[in-house]
């Protein structure tokens, strides 16, 4: 599904990628997880391919496709997705009609029909609930005024709706109360399957708990420095990433 | 065919041809030699077959207009226009038509192509013209329109049908022939000719123009809508327009404009009255497309505009709406005076300026009468390396008590080289009323379009998203079918501006 090979970014001046290799087949949910600055972030704004970032080195491919040859909205059509961390207001515009848009710009891309107003009100209607979502969020601007759980929510929401290939969810469970954090993890195993993968960027293995990987890598100044299984998780959570860190180096 | 697949299409083709309504038509004119003198002045007056007392009017306007000096207090800039350089009159030569079926079939193909069938035939069977973005009453069959190509009206649909209703939508020019008490009663009694420079001109050389007449307790059957055409060279266009709504009186009026692209700067100087009286209400909508000039900021309209309105009815109220895409410069205030107790006033603007263009707009609301109301919403886009300015004036005076006003005022940056200004003034001389002014900046951010196109949007489209939400409030003040064509042309206006 995703191939990374040898990737290296840098913002402005600063390397922060330098040299990350990662296999994530099709129906695999991975957990990237490392100390702050590691580069995790990073990961997710270059696969998504914001143009802040310069890539230096090293190829993605995502299914047979260059990933990094594409622009933005082509690799959401191919079923990229990415949870943002601090997810962006758009005021004035309405939650249901940015879905609705993006949606139809997907189902586009693919040459399929788009979805009518009412069409989409009932999908996203029945997904909000299954969030425990309120109704009203769908009628309010994209994130103007959610708190942070909310927004969170709300990148699920779109999640989702848009039923991508592969979501990287940076860390979707920050600022989440222990209720919303299942709702959140519910929402992502809800999708699992063999045509669903994800990469869960987190600091903690509580989401874990609900949301189990199959893999747990360990990144550490712009490379990966360890993976195992979920138990890796756990025993970053005793002993933290001092003794895996240092190991690396 | 989807919205979205066809604003695309819409800002494709445009991305080729840049302003899609900027083609000149070839038909033969009668153009007056260049320069304004009295007898340019006379000249006009008597191609028009004027009366007397019309003839002073304008002789007086010319006066006045010869003693004052270009004002320059707005925030915009332009090489001194040469008054002696422009032709005042321009008009088909074909006699003017009686019926539809006189009427060129040259201007009737131009209509055609801009959108604007003048077949009420055509208009009735929902035939629909081509290329209609961004025009205006495109084969809506509830629209009578007044077509004004430079100098001249060179036909109004639908008078019959209005007739009935004792509704009169005529060329002002017509109305100074046929309903000459109305005009003389009412012409320059809210705008005085002498009112400002661009105003004593218009006075002086208007051609033509929309005359509107509402009787007692009518609403007008259908939405009235004037599309004015700049087409010869050199030339200014200077309309004059004249709406009434008698006692408990409604009607919804609407007018669009478009003119070919050309390398000089043109002239377009119009003054609009209306006049509400007692419980009658006016709904004005303008949607202003005029030639922009290109990316540098050569050619486009010069757009100095005097519009206002006298609420003299106890409870009359006028509703501007206007949404200011084209023009090189604007310079445009549409105005209410509320004299009438519990009249109402209302404005709603949008304006974009994008490349070099420079607008300088807003409202005055005056209010006079007791328990008086007004409300301003202005939301102005800039983009490229454009100037956009609010100028609004809430002024109570002292009779005004229990006068209201409330004022919001935004404005949305796109990229780093615009401006936007804000410039309200308030005076209150009555301690009973309240004003208040709310005002915002903001900014399209990159990353606000970065999550925009992760989430599969194109960058027009994120871009179209944010600029819609940002005016909705103003949108859904327009009559339903021009709503979406004025969201077309906003993202047309647009195009280019990021990325």
């Amino acid at each position: 599904m995703l191939s990374v090979n040898n990737l290296a970014a840098r913002i402005e001046e600063k390397e922060i990628l330098r040299g990350l290799s990662l296999d994530l087949p099709a129906g695999q949910v991975h957990a990237i997880m490392g100390p702050n600055g590691s580069g995790k972030s990073t990961l997710g704004y270059v696969l998504a391919g914001h143009e802040g970032y310069e890539v230096t080195g090293g190829s993605v491919t995502f299914g047979d496709a260059d990933l990094l040859a594409m622009e933005p909205e082509a690799r959401a059509a191919a079923g990229l997705f990415l949870a943002f961390q601090a997810p962006l207001e758009l005021p004035g515009v309405n939650n249901a009609n940015f879905l609705r848009t993006a949606l139809n710009a997907i189902r586009r891309a693919h040459g399929e029909a788009e979805l009518d107003a009412v069409g989409f009100l009932r999908l996203a209607r029945a997904e909000a609930k299954r969030l425990a979502m309120p109704d009203d969020m769908l009628k309010r601007n994209v994130n103007v005024g959610f708190s942070g759980g909310e927004k969170k929510r709300n990148e699920v929401l779109q999640m989702a709706i848009l039923r991508p290939k592969l979501a990287v969810l940076d860390e979707t469970d920050s600022g989440l109360d222990i209720d919303a954090l299942r709702i959140v993890a519910d929402g992502v195993n809800a999708l699992r399957g063999p045509e669903f993968s994800a990469l869960v960027i987190t600091h903690h293995q509580r989401l874990l708990d609900h949301l189990v990987p199959d893999r747990v890598h360990v990144l550490s100044k712009g490379r990966i420095v360890r993976s195992g299984g979920p138990e890796l998780a756990r025993e970053l959570e005793a002993n933290g990433y001092a003794g895996v860190v240092a190991d690396a180096a | 065919m989807p919205a979205v697949t066809e604003t695309i299409d819409t800002v494709q083709s445009l991305t080729q041809s840049g302003y899609k309504w900027g083609f000149e038509t070839d038909i033969e004119m009668d153009i007056a030699p260049k320069g304004l003198t009295t007898d340019t002045v006379r000249m006009i007056s008597a191609k028009k077959g004027e009366p007397e007392w019309l003839l002073e009017w304008r002789l007086a306007a010319f006066a006045a207009w010869e003693a004052m000096v270009e004002p320059n207090w707005a925030k915009v800039g332009y090489p001194k226009i040469d008054y002696q350089d422009i032709h005042y009159y321009a008009a088909p030569k074909r006699p003017a038509p009686k019926s539809l079926d006189d009427v060129d079939p040259e201007l009737l193909a131009m209509y055609e192509k801009l959108g604007i069938p003048l077949k009420e035939r055509a208009v009735l069977a929902g035939v629909e013209g081509a290329g209609m973005e961004g025009v205006i009453g495109s084969g809506n069959p509830n629209i009578a329109i007044d077509a004004v190509f430079d100098s001249v009206s060179v036909a109004t649909t639908f008078r019959d049908t209005l007739a009935k209703s004792g509704v009169i939508f005529c060329p002002i020019s017509e109305a100074v022939r046929e309903h000459p008490e109305l005009v003389r009663k009412y012409l320059g009694t809210v705008v005085p000719v002498s009112d400002n420079y661009f105003a004593a001109l218009n006075s002086a050389v208007f051609t033509d123009g929309s005359f509107v007449f509402i009787p007692k307790g009518v609403r007008c059957p259908m939405e009235l809508s004037t599309y004015f055409r700049i087409n010869a060279k050199n030339s200014g266009q200077f309309e004059r327009t004249l709406i009434i709504a008698d006692d408990g009186a409604h009607v919804s009026y609407l007018e669009g404009c478009t003119a070919p692209m050309r390398d000089e700067n043109q002239l377009h100087a119009a003054v609009v009255e209306l006049v509400a009286l007692d419980d009658a209400q006016i709904k004005y909508s303008t949607v202003q497309n005029w030639y922009p000039g290109d990316a540098n900021g050569r050619g486009g309209i010069y757009n100095f505009v005097t519009k206002r309105a006298a609420c003299r009815g106890a409870r009359s109220k006028v509703s501007w709406t206007q949404v200011e895409t084209g023009s090189a410069i604007t310079w445009k205030y549409p105005s209410c005076i509320l004299q009438g107790e519990g009249s109402v006033g209302e404005f709603y603007s949008v304006a974009v300026t994008n490349n070099r263009q420079q607008a300088d707009t807003g409202t005055k609301m005056i209010h006079i009468g007791k328990n008086t109301r007004s409300t301003i919403v202005s939301k102005g886009i800039s983009a490229g390396r454009s100037d956009n300015t609010y100028r609004g004036l809430v002024r109570i005076l002292p009779r005004a008590s229990g006068a209201r006003n409330h004022t919001q005022c935004d404005s949305l940056l796109i990229g780093d080289q615009c401006g936007a200004h804000t410039v309200p003034y308030i005076e209150s001389r009555n301690p009973t009323a309240k004003v208040e002014h709310e005002a915002t900046t903001s900014k399209i951010a990159e990353d606000q379009l970065f999550y925009c196109r992760s989430r599969g949007l194109s960058e027009e489209d994120a871009v179209g998203l944010i600029v819609n939400g940002f005016c909705k409030e103003v949108l859904k003040e327009l009559p339903m079918e021009f709503a979406v064509e004025a969201q077309k042309l906003l993202a047309v206006s647009l195009e280019g501006s990021v990325g």
